[in-house]
């Protein structure tokens, strides 16, 4: 069965038990912090380059998740959350504690490049500085901010100023640079391009992009505050269908159901899961459409029948969602421990809604081969352009569609199974093209596997005992997890791994909540894709990432 | 029709009175049933302002505006199955020079809300807005958030609100729909207090906050200053 990974056991392939690790990482470890999930080593943080080399290289730790960093009464602290590639189920945490007076560390970016982007964003929030960073500026708040809003002692009545900086028109003559003949353009963060609120500082040689850097934060709700300030039962997950908002909701809200379930030790029904998985493959379909239709108009505006297509079929996925749900968008479906109500009476009517859903997509697909992927002024468009070699994705810690249209075969579903995606038969979609075309075609077959998936789920939920179907495991009415325990648990969105660090310090609130975007080190990309091509070429590798600001800028 | 045949037009199934009329100048295509109806005075009376606001009213060019999840359902409304542009308000115009409404769909953080300033700013005369969901009422879901300005109403001034996270587009819908209303009507969008405006820096009071950033910011830059202890 397709679920089953080719062997290729090299080195870093071999799963080390803790005490190799430690043993491999030697004098570098002062003490263990072992997390729910990993085992964690605490290092002094001058020490930060050389461990994770290490871990990179000699144990084959080649994915840097996350970088999630947090203030304790006595010190700060980053956790860098490894994980290999060929196998996510092995993960390591590294710990590294800063003076509390003096928050210094050393930066990772050397060893792992996404850790730039994730190292300037615990400076914004957290106020830990690294040491060695190429340009640690803030990125989610306005440069002129004042504190570190997850910070302890952060007062967030005081008054704050927002700059709004004045770009000379690029077209004149005193706004280009003379002597290499550049131009300045900006794009956004209202631009029809963006997706949302993103700014991108463009420089121009000609038409050629010299050099693209996203300016993020134009969306940053403070997500993690909000979380924090939330009880683990109910407060909390409203908040996820609004991270990845593009209908996504029940993939969002089961990466915190992961994450928290499996801190308090909640066992959830079957048939729960059941449900779950068929709903969250619902929301992967809906997402996929929309990011197949705005990509579409991204690279002609004339591909608005495809737009109308693709809307329409979000609608008929939607119809289902909401007959499931209650809700068009904002699903809050998941509770911890399983689903909030059963499938909508008459079951019948339900089910066969699905299957003519699901009888008519390929009939839709089919009809987006014909307008889009076939299409000659498409083609010219997208292949080729906007490469993103596979080391260079695994470098930035892409994931989702965008990595494994880069042939990264990596998806957590399979990888590091959760729900009932073990027990049914569907496979990993990847693509080898490394380009524009190859992302949109890996979203398009990743469409029929999720109808596949959602088929299986339809017969087992037809047959499934009447007096077996269990939503709901008994959950206690507040959830208290253990002082000072801590998790990561990731999911696979409909953008890639999303994953949620809580730890928790003894109350019915996390001490400290942190979601890993997947579209946050995917966008991260973009320069790579972007800079030496044409300037259409980055507004479809922008297309191609599908990025969603409300996840990027959480 | 297969290919082999060339394509001829059936005559006799082509209604030529109206062409030949208009070939030899003698009929007029702008004639209607309801022109006709005016007789020999073809005048109606009405004051300038009612007809010019019934204008305005039945056909407005939204801005394409997309800020967060409520952009999503308001694409869904322009799309296919609840097509705004049956309103005749379903244009949505990527400048918003050529913008009539402004539709605010999703939060405003500290970052963008200048930016949405000062879009607001090029929009010319006349102009509407929609604010779009909780967030532009008052920060909605993330009101206690540290970083978001508690609704729409503390940048510009808001015709319609449309309650809802998110509303569903048949709400946004007749949001549009009342706010067409009342444009055609005449009636004034409500007075509103305004506490963040862009100013330049060196216009701002002189207090610890600004002398700390006096060296990073010119003085004529354009700056917005929140006063969060005392939003709403």
């Amino acid at each position: 069965m397709s679920l089953e990974r080719p062997d290729s056991v090299d080195d870093a392939a071999i799963e080390r038990t803790p005490d190799e690790l430690e043993a491999l990482l030697g004098d570098l470890v002062v003490d263990r912090d072992d997390h729910l999930n990993a085992p964690g080593f605490v290092i002094r943080p001058d020490t930060v380059q050389e461990t994770l080399r290490t871990l990179k290289e000699q144990a084959g730790y080649d994915h840097l998740s996350v970088v999630s960093a947090q203030e304790y009464e006595n010190r700060y602290e980053s956790i860098y959350h490894l994980k290999k590639y060929d196998d996510p189920t092995q993960e390591v945490s590294i710990v590294v504690p800063a003076d509390k007076d003096d928050p210094v560390s050393e930066s990772a970016e050397p060893v792992f490049r996404t850790a730039d982007w994730h190292e300037r964003e615990a400076y914004d929030l957290i106020g830990i500085e690294y040491d060695g960073h190429p340009d640690l500026r803030r990125i989610l708040l306005p440069e002129t901010w004042q504190g570190h809003p997850l910070s302890m002692d952060y007062d967030k009545d005081r008054p704050q100023i927002a700059t709004l900086p004045e770009h000379a028109n690029p077209l004149e003559d005193h706004h280009k640079d003379a002597e290499s003949d550049t131009m300045f353009l900006n794009i956004g963060p209202h631009h029809p391009a963006t997706h949302g609120v993103l700014h991108l500082k463009t420089v121009l040689d000609g038409e050629q992009v010299a050099d693209v850097e996203p300016d993020i934060g134009y969306l940053h709700r403070s997500e993690e505050q909000m979380a924090q300030s939330g009880t683990y039962r109910h407060q909390i997950m409203p908040y996820p269908d609004r991270w990845d908002y593009i209908s996504a909701g029940l993939l969002n809200e089961w990466a915190y159901a992961r994450a928290a379930e499996d801190l308090a030790d909640i066992e959830v029904p079957e048939y729960a899961q059941v449900i779950r998985t068929m709903g969250a493959e619902m929301c992967r379909i809906a997402a996929h459409m929309l990011a197949l239709a705005t990509f579409a108009l991204d690279i002609n505006g004339d591909f608005t029948a495809t737009f109308m297509y693709a809307i329409n079929d979000r609608e008929r996925v939607q119809n289902l969602l909401e007959d499931l749900t209650g809700q068009r968008l904002m699903f809050n479906y998941f509770r911890l421990g399983g689903v909030v109500w059963d499938l909508p009476e008459p079951r019948e009517e339900f089910f066969s809604n699905t299957r003519d859903f699901l009888d008519q997509l390929p009939g839709s697909i089919e009809e987006y081969h014909n307008l889009i992927t076939s299409n000659e002024v498409f083609q010219m468009r997208t292949i080729d352009t906007g490469v993103l070699p596979p080391e260079v994705a695994k470098n930035y810690g892409a994931t989702g569609p965008v990595a494994r249209a880069s042939g990264v075969d990596y998806d957590l579903r399979r990888d590091d199974p959760y729900g009932y995606y073990d027990e049914l038969d569907w496979d990993v979609v990847t693509e080898e093209g490394c380009d524009n075309f190859s992302r949109l075609l890996v979203r398009m077959r990743e469409v029929e596997e999720s109808a596949k998936i959602i088929e299986q789920c339809v017969d087992l939920l037809e047959d499934w005992p009447e007096d077996e179907r269990t939503i709901q495991a008994n959950v206690p009415r507040t959830l208290r997890p253990d002082d000072d325990t801590e998790i990561y648990r990731a999911v696979e969105g409909a953008k890639g791994e999303l994953g949620i660090y809580i730890r928790a310090d003894g109350t019915d609130k996390p001490a400290r909540f942190k979601i890993r975007s997947p579209c946050f080190s995917n966008l991260q990309t973009l320069p790579e894709m972007a800079n030496g091509e044409y300037i259409p070429d980055v507004i479809a590798a922008l297309g191609s990432l599908d990025i969603v600001l409300g996840e990027v800028d959480r | 029709m297969s290919s082999d045949q060339p394509f001829i037009t059936d005559e006799s199934q082509v209604v030529t009175e109206t062409r030949d009329a208009r070939m030899t100048g003698q009929g007029d295509r702008f004639n209607s049933r309801l022109r006709e109806a005016f007789g020999s005075s073809p005048f109606i009376l009405t004051k300038f302002d009612k007809f010019l606001n019934w204008c305005r009213g039945s056909s407005m060019f939204m801005l394409q505006f997309g800020i967060a999840c409520c952009s999503i359902e308001m694409m869904h409304t322009y799309a296919v199955k609840h097509d705004l542009d049956r309103f005749g308000s379903g244009v949505p115009r990527a400048s918003p020079r050529q913008a009539d409404v402004m539709i605010v769909p999703g939060t405003i953080v500290s970052k963008f809300a200048p930016r949405m300033k000062r879009v607001y700013d090029q929009m010319p005369e006349p102009k509407f807005v929609v604010g779009m969901g909780s967030c532009t009422i008052s920060g909605g879901p993330f009101q206690e958030g540290y970083n978001v300005i508690k609704g729409a109403e503390e940048v510009i001034p808001i015709d319609i609100h449309v309650p809802g996270c998110p509303p569903r587009p048949e709400a946004l819908v007749y949001g549009v729909v009342k706010l067409q209303e009342r444009v055609a009507n005449g009636e004034a969008a409500p007075v509103t207090v305004k506490p963040y405006e862009l100013e330049e820096f060196s216009d701002l009071e002189r207090d610890e906050l600004v002398d700390k950033l006096a060296d990073q910011i010119d003085d004529d830059e354009l700056v917005m200053r929140y006063n969060f202890a005392d939003s709403p």
